[in-house]
């Protein structure tokens, strides 16, 4: 294998598991939408884990190796535009990314204090914070941001 | 080396390929992490992570299976037309998809009739154990895949 090939292996399976990420934060919010009791939400909450290891491997993965492969392959510059705006579009990932999870977060921290004090009763403050309609548009938003990554990086417009 | 730039009509079967790929290892991670999770000693987590899973199987992998699928079948029937000689690694993506949809399928029943068992408070460990196996095979075997697709070994 050369090692075009290689990073290009390297690229497509960090992007895999970025959308493997998505995909499981997708499954977790609508699993904890209908739960207000501490204990099952702090119990799905540990698959966030996975998770948070797959997008952090993930989005360092297909920037490192994207950037690399544009700058050793003959015919792709770092300055061509479908480039530029893929870069644009994972920083605009990334603040989507960064927002979401500190809603999330903030009702997982909830779910744990709630949990360790001994309180196991339905919480309406937790599942009001676990229904948050604007951590739910901006995880929307994300996954709309990959979906236009992926058609970028397979369209190469202007390419 | 050059860049290999496709012709625009490949494009959309292969935008449709990739996403359904994607999807279908995403969903058999949080399936497989879920089962994984499910085999925790305590019962009541045991049953909603095996209901989880098995939903995420069903709901999410084997619509991205077809997706997957179609896509293969769209971008091989453009790029290899009938009579052209097909390199290994297609015939390496052959080997995984289809046994691999078959495993799959097998696993949805095993974690449909496990989480349904564990609901009921029965017995249900070899077939939630069973189920997370075959997951995580299937996941296996697709990473090979996605390993062949990209690579391309002749």
């Amino acid at each position: 294998m050369s090692r075009y090939d290689w990073l290009l292996f390297l690229h497509v399976a960090s992007a895999f598991a970025l959308v493997a990420s998505l995909v499981l934060y997708t499954v977790l919010i609508a699993a904890l939408w209908n739960r207000d009791v501490p204990s099952e939400a702090v119990r799905l909450f540990r698959v966030q884990r996975v998770g948070d290891v797959l997008v952090a491997i993930g989005s360092i993965g297909v920037l490192v190796f994207g950037i690399w492969l544009a700058i050793d392959v003959d015919g792709y510059e770092v300055w061509d535009g479908w480039i530029i705006a893929a870069l644009v579009l994972w920083i605009v990932m990334g603040a989507l990314g960064s927002r979401t999870g500190k809603l999330y977060n903030a009702a997982r921290d909830r779910a744990l204090a709630l949990s360790r004090d001994g309180s196991d009763a339905p919480s309406p403050e937790l599942r009001s914070l676990l229904q948050d309609r604007r951590a739910l548009w901006l995880h929307v938003a994300g996954i709309v941001t990959v979906v236009l990554l992926l058609i970028d990086m397979i369209f190469k417009p202007g390419a | 080396m050059l860049a290999a730039i496709r012709p625009d009509s490949w494009n959309y079967a292969l935008f449709l390929h990739v996403l359904g790929a994607a999807v279908l290892v995403g969903a058999l991670v949080t399936a497989g992490s879920m089962q994984v999770l499910g085999w925790a000693r305590d019962k009541g987590g045991g049953a909603m992570f095996a209901r989880l899973s098995f939903r995420t199987l069903l709901i999410v992998a084997i619509p991205a299976w077809f997706v997957m699928r179609i896509g293969a079948e769209w971008i091989r029937s453009k790029e290899f037309p009938s009579g052209a000689d097909e390199p290994s690694w297609i015939g390496i993506g052959y080997v995984t998809a289809e046994p691999g949809g078959l495993l799959l399928l097998i696993s949805v029943v095993l974690a449909g009739i496990g989480a349904r068992r564990l609901a009921k408070g029965r017995g249900a460990d070899w077939l939630t154990r069973s189920a997370t196996v075959l997951t995580l095979v299937v996941l296996a075997a697709y990473l090979v895949a996605l390993w062949a697709m990209t690579a391309k070994p002749d």
